[in-house]
């Protein structure tokens, strides 16, 4: 806890740097959202009652304050374009993301860990060298472009080779229309609309993943410690296990923290080509109708969930590997 | 099959050209980058130019259309050759992407420095800045910016830049703290050497290995990134061609024509992955 603390505080000191960073980044963009608000035909001072309705006619240091007052309270402001807080819409998209970021971060970790181990401890050189190669178009594979890749080959591909029925996957949507099906039935209609999107979000994070758990590994497993644990005659499955691949494990932490944004970015596009109502899907929307407050509380969200995992992995990493504890509390002595 | 050894190049002497994926990767960019400044000139007047739509438009790779030109990717919706606009995309794509990231580079030597060198109360607002940056997703910080500041090419490029010198920034950072204490800075200084001097000449030079690969990596992701935009309709603009929006371009067909949204997207893969080992090689060096 002693530790903790201090790292919370920064997240926080971070989290509202990032508030302010934001709100300047969408209040001083050039235009102004009340003309957006009323019909084009308005006259100024419609417009300028519709500016003092949603407070946008204060000035902007008082805007920020009521806007972080109100933050505090968990109060994310309201909509300017269906009037309806910007926390129900936030609610309504978040159970999506997180489902389709968390599956696809854990799936990623899970497969990309295990072909790093593969090719590092295991594989003949040339699965080595083919598996690298692979990785890396993989990895270099823009996520939109995997997903509209993927839709091609699961509609009219798997078509033209006359793949069996159940191989032709739905490439948009959530559930086939109507969502009539119930019970097991329904699941199923889901697990099939997600296999796409999860594969689009996971196959890149798990490149990446197996690239970098492959190098940590091999630098692993050069370690003086590992030579004289082999020197004592101890098992390779033994030194594998509690050796290299404990020692190999703080990199994959701290890598954590650092897919996350990419998790995020893939599912602003994963959710736009498959039309997943998720929170990417509703921060274009929001962009698109220069709705401030969903603009900015989707960014505070975005924000805070990666701040909070870096938190995290670094707690993660002072439990695992004690050599860090020094680091950590040095850091904090300044 | 025994332990394994340390990669051959992290322990060699031997010049950087040595590395196989340094060669591969200089070869694949240097064959883009020749492509895109010398292909279009052979594409005639206008490659964006939209004549005869109806008997030119999504003829499949490798075959003629109606008027009878000969198509190696086909062409698109409009009657497009592909190939030629894949090209013109490529100028666009790769200068967004180098410019992006060396003025990004840029920004991250000069932070970097200032924060090493002052220490103090600039350095930690620096580092601070930095580490804001790096919390926001950068994706979601470009989509606010470039649809909120209008999109188009200027914009896209400087908030590449604005959003990619962090990592440049703590590299340079790590590096003048380390070399700062050597012997050599110490008999410049004693020297009479000035500071500024003493940082141009004497220490920025050997912080500059790590720079690099961040730099070259970094072209590789702004590249990514700017094709993103452009797919979402937020970067480049059309009927100028970029490899994201011409995936954008050819989601609609993407079941009649494929080739229309699937060719940009080897391009995309072709780069990336040529700034990746270029990247990896150098870095394998620099350790």
């Amino acid at each position: 806890m002693r530790r903790v603390l201090p790292r919370l505080f920064d997240a926080i000191l971070l989290l509202w740097l990032v508030t302010l960073l934001t709100f300047a980044l969408i209040h001083l963009a050039p235009g102004d959202p009340a003309t957006l608000l009323v019909s084009p035909t308005a006259t100024a001072e419609e417009v300028a009652r519709q500016r003092a309705r949603f407070g946008l006619d204060a000035p902007l240091p008082v805007q920020y304050v009521r806007w972080v007052a109100s933050l505090l309270r968990g109060d994310l402001g309201t909509s300017l374009v269906s009037s309806r807080p910007v926390r129900a819409v936030i609610a309504d998209a978040l159970p999506i993301s997180l489902a389709l970021g968390g599956i696809s971060l854990l799936l990623s970790f899970v497969v990309g860990g295990l072909v790093g181990w593969w090719q590092a401890l295991r594989a003949r050189p040339a699965a080595d060298t083919f598996v690298s190669v692979l990785s890396t178009v993989i990895y270099a594979a823009p996520s939109f472009w995997l997903a509209l890749a993927l839709v091609v080959l699961a509609t009219s591909g798997a078509a033209t080779v006359g793949a069996p029925s159940w191989l032709r996957l739905p490439a948009f949507g959530v559930e086939s229309p109507g969502g009539s099906a119930t019970g097991l039935e329904h699941w199923r209609d889901l697990a099939r609309h997600a296999l796409l999107p999860l594969l689009v979000l996971s196959l890149p994070g798990a490149a990446g993943v197996a690239r970098y758990a492959r190098q940590s590994m091999r630098d692993a497993s050069v370690a003086p410690f590992v030579a004289a644990a082999r020197a004592r005659g101890l098992s390779r499955g033994r030194i594998e296990r509690r050796y290299v691949a404990r020692l190999s494990l703080t990199p994959l932490v701290v890598l954590f923290g650092l897919t996350l944004p990419g998790v995020i970015a893939g599912s602003v596009f994963v959710e736009q080509v498959f039309a997943w109502p998720g929170l990417g899907r509703a921060m274009l929307t929001a962009i698109a109708a220069r709705d401030y407050p969903v603009v900015l509380g989707l960014t505070v969200i975005y924000a805070g969930t990666v701040i909070l995992a870096n938190l995290l992995a670094d707690i993660v990493l002072v439990r695992l590997d004690p050599r860090q504890r020094s680091a950590f509390d040095g850091a904090n002595a300044k | 099959m025994t332990h394994a050894l340390p990669d051959r190049a992290a322990v060699s002497r031997v010049g950087p050209w040595h590395d196989r994926r340094l060669q591969v990767g200089a070869a694949l960019l240097a064959a883009l980058c020749l492509c895109a400044i010398v292909w279009p000139w052979f594409g005639g007047a206008d490659p964006n130019a939209i004549t005869d739509v109806l008997s030119r438009r999504l003829t499949p790779p490798f075959s003629r259309d109606g008027a009878g030109g000969w198509h190696l990717l086909g062409t698109d919706a409009f009657g497009r050759d592909v190939l030629l606009r894949l090209w013109l995309a490529a100028r666009v794509s790769l200068g967004v992407g180098v410019l992006g990231s060396v003025l990004a580079g840029g920004i991250g030597i000069a932070l970097g420095a200032v924060a090493a060198w002052r220490g103090g109360l600039s350095e930690r607002l620096i580092l601070s800045i930095g580490d804001m940056f790096l919390s926001v997703p950068r994706l979601i910080l470009l989509l606010v910016t470039a649809a909120l500041w209008g999109p188009g090419l200027q914009v896209v490029v400087a908030v590449l830049a604005l959003t990619g010198w962090m990592s440049v920034m703590r590299l340079v950072r790590a590096d003048v703290l380390r070399v700062r204490t050597l012997a050599f800075v110490e008999g410049a200084s004693a020297l009479g050497v000035s500071p500024a001097r003493l940082l141009w000449r004497h220490i920025l030079p050997n912080a500059l290995g790590s720079t690099l690969v961040a730099i070259t990596l970094g072209v590789g992701n702004a590249i990514l990134l700017e094709s993103g935009l452009s797919f979402l309709g937020l970067g480049i603009q059309p009927p100028a061609a970029s490899w994201g929006n011409m995936i954008a371009g050819g989601r609609e067909w993407l079941l009649v024509a494929p080739w229309i949204a699937l060719a940009p997207g080897a391009m995309l893969i072709t780069t990336v992955v040529a700034c990746t080992l270029i990247g990896d090689a150098l870095s394998r060096r620099s350790r």
